[in-house]
């Protein structure tokens, strides 16, 4: 490649500034429309400045019972979170040899990932309506519904967190040297201890990045949720019924709570993987200092 | 297990945690096969619960009959029949259902055609032109920011933009440039493409990106060397090297756009009709049967988009 910047670069730098500024403006506008003084509108110019609006929502007298709500997605965004965390790591564990059946699961995996969203979503609540319809017709008469947030929705979650958790071990692993665990070995460790204190240490951060994209793909998940929920919504389902009723910019300042919960969680997972790596770092190796 | 697995386990014995071991303190009693179904089993059993079996509820779903109020478990075409009535009548004009799945695909074409524009000049400016690592991990970071919070909220905040009363309106009224505000700035076409395409770019731009990076640099020199020019290295050199990455990136916006109904929904201002849509209707009608009609419709057209693209490239081998 040439030496020095070409033309072309700085055509393309200004076609990256154009984008990223695409991608914030809209955003960074309805950040600051949220704080809109009380007798502001949906638009801009600004109305006053104040935090009456997101004051508004924590008291319950907006338009949506965001406390219950947030509670929901937060449980939810935890759960999910841990079983992708635990189900991938293992499965990941897994695909570091060959067993049967390893291409039905990756297979599933990519068609989960690829299937559109409303067809499993849609799926899932068949197969819940026809497992209700069953109880009714054998055991129980009065019975409601097998349909929940830790039933149905779980589910819908996990078919959307999982296969990036998969792919995630994959990228992981391509980069594992296994001697580290022979090395273990030789010492004599036994398989779980060579997990536990090799594998894992050395995982970790990448294993906290699974976590966070567990969480906050579910936290702010809509469409796979859109029909297996339940009677329930989570805060996501609540701000797109918002979309078509709302005149006050509570629907804003909802967005910009919900915004500030997925960067504050990305924060800190990030801001640990950092510190992980670091300590990773400065313990790595011990070659040539002595005895410890 | 093959005949390398047997000779591998025959000369590390453990290497794989969770295996049996010689020297492991307490030797497990459990087969290496016995042990990978444990340690990818319970992943099996959520795709199997949660994805294999429900499709296949769709499928049969899609055949049973209905009434007003509940599913009827009885073999029925009228998922179907009710989905295309009266098309073969209006014949050649489309009808409803085909003039939905028409609008679907072209407003899956644009999306994709201007998402494959902007990521593929966005991922080889990162991976060709900035240079240190530190600046392209920072930048790759300020694109990936924005898909951390939810798509709702992005797809809301070009409302204060384009509405009637919006920045943009008033910015060109006060500039003179028009006399009426845009009427077909929100809920359109035009807002629906562009909040897609503001949404699903980063599904674009990353696969494209890992792609590019892979690229041994000394090609594009040895490129150069021989006298190619910029635009000769450009579609011999790396266009065909990034073509995975290109044909993942297409896959992953091509399948979120075909089943998309909440963007286009809130877009569109519930005026523009897509498959997704039709699901979401057909739902809330309770009429079952035509929604899983709908659903195998929409996946075996997704499914044949995907089959296409993936003649391309060998996906497995890619990941």
């Amino acid at each position: 490649m040439k030496e020095g910047r070409s033309r072309s670069f700085y055509v393309l730098a200004i076609f990256f500034a154009a984008y990223v500024l695409f991608l914030y403006g809209p955003m960074i506008a309805i950040y600051v429309l949220s704080f809109q003084g009380p007798q502001g509108g949906l638009t801009f110019p600004m109305n006053g400045v104040s935090t009456f609006w997101i004051a508004k929502l924590f008291q319950g007298t907006g338009i949506v019972d965001l406390g219950a709500a947030f509670r929901r997605s937060l449980l939810l965004g935890i759960i999910v979170m841990i079983v992708t965390v635990v189900l991938s790591v293992s499965a990941g564990m897994a695909f570091r040899r060959k067993f049967r059946a390893q291409s039905i699961l990756f297979y599933s995996a990519i068609a989960s990932l690829i299937v559109p969203s409303i067809i499993t979503s849609l799926g899932i609540s068949l197969e819940f309506r026809i497992i209700d319809d069953l109880i009714k017709a054998h055991w129980n008469e009065n019975f409601e519904t097998s349909m929940g947030l830790l039933t149905s929705g779980l589910g819908a979650h996990l078919t959307w967190t999982l296969p990036f958790g998969l792919l995630i071990m994959f990228a992981i692993f391509n980069r594992f040297d296994p001697r580290l665990e022979e090395a273990a070995r030789d010492l004599g460790a036994t398989p779980w201890q060579a997990f536990r204190h090799v594998v894992l240490p050395i995982i970790l951060p990448s294993v906290i990045g699974i976590g966070l994209f567990g969480f906050t793909l579910s936290w702010d998940e809509l469409a796979r949720s859109s029909q297996a929920i339940g009677a329930v919504n989570t805060l996501p389902l609540d701000l797109q019924g918002l979309t078509t009723t709302v005149t006050n910019p509570d629907i804003y300042a909802l967005g910009t709570v919900i915004s500030a919960v997925s960067f504050t969680v990305i924060t800190l997972a990030l801001g640990t993987i950092h510190v992980l790596n670091k300590r990773q770092a400065a313990k790595g190796s011990d070659a040539g200092k002595g005895l410890v | 297990m093959d005949m390398s697995e047997e000779v591998l386990q025959q000369a590390s014995p453990g290497l794989i945690p969770g295996s049996g071991t010689a020297r492991a303190a307490k030797p497990t009693r459990l087969s290496p096969s016995v042990i990978s179904w444990l340690q990818a089993g319970p992943m099996m059993l959520v795709f199997l619960a949660f994805f294999l079996i429900p499709l296949v509820f769709v499928v049969i779903v899609s055949f049973w009959d209905y009434n007003e109020y509940q599913l009827l478990p009885a073999f029925s075409g009228r998922g179907y029949t009710d989905t295309f009535e009266g098309c073969i009548d209006k014949l050649p004009e489309l009808c409803t259902i085909g003039r939905t799945y028409v609008m679907t695909l072209k407003l899956c074409f644009m999306v994709w055609a201007i998402t494959l524009l902007i990521g593929f000049w966005v991922a080889y400016f990162l991976a060709f032109h900035v240079k240190s690592k530190t600046w392209q991990m920072g930048l790759s970071l300020l694109c990936t920011i924005p898909f951390w919070t939810s798509n709702v909220i992005r797809m809301i905040a070009w409302i204060p933009l384009l509405g009637r009363n919006g920045l943009v309106n008033s910015g060109l009224v006060k500039a003179g440039l028009i006399n009426h505000p845009l009427e077909w700035l929100l809920f359109s076409e035009f807002s629906v493409v562009l909040a897609l395409v503001h949404l699903f770019t980063f599904f674009m731009v990353v696969p494209i990106f890992n792609s590019m990076i892979r690229i041994d640099k000394s090609l594009i020199e040895a490129a150069y060397d021989a006298g190619a020019t910029g635009f000769q290295t450009l579609v011999n050199v790396i266009i065909p090297l990034a073509k995975p990455g290109i044909v993942i990136g297409s896959i992953f916006v091509i399948t979120i756009v075909m089943g998309d109904f909440i963007t286009i929904g809130v877009m569109g201002g519930q005026q523009i009709a897509a498959a997704g849509k039709i699901i979401e209707t057909r739902v809330n009608a309770l009429q079952f049967p035509a929604a899983a009609a709908n659903a195998v419709i929409l996946l075996i057209i997704t499914f044949l988009i995907i089959s296409m693209m993936s003649r391309i490239v060998d996906i497995k081998k890619e990941l």
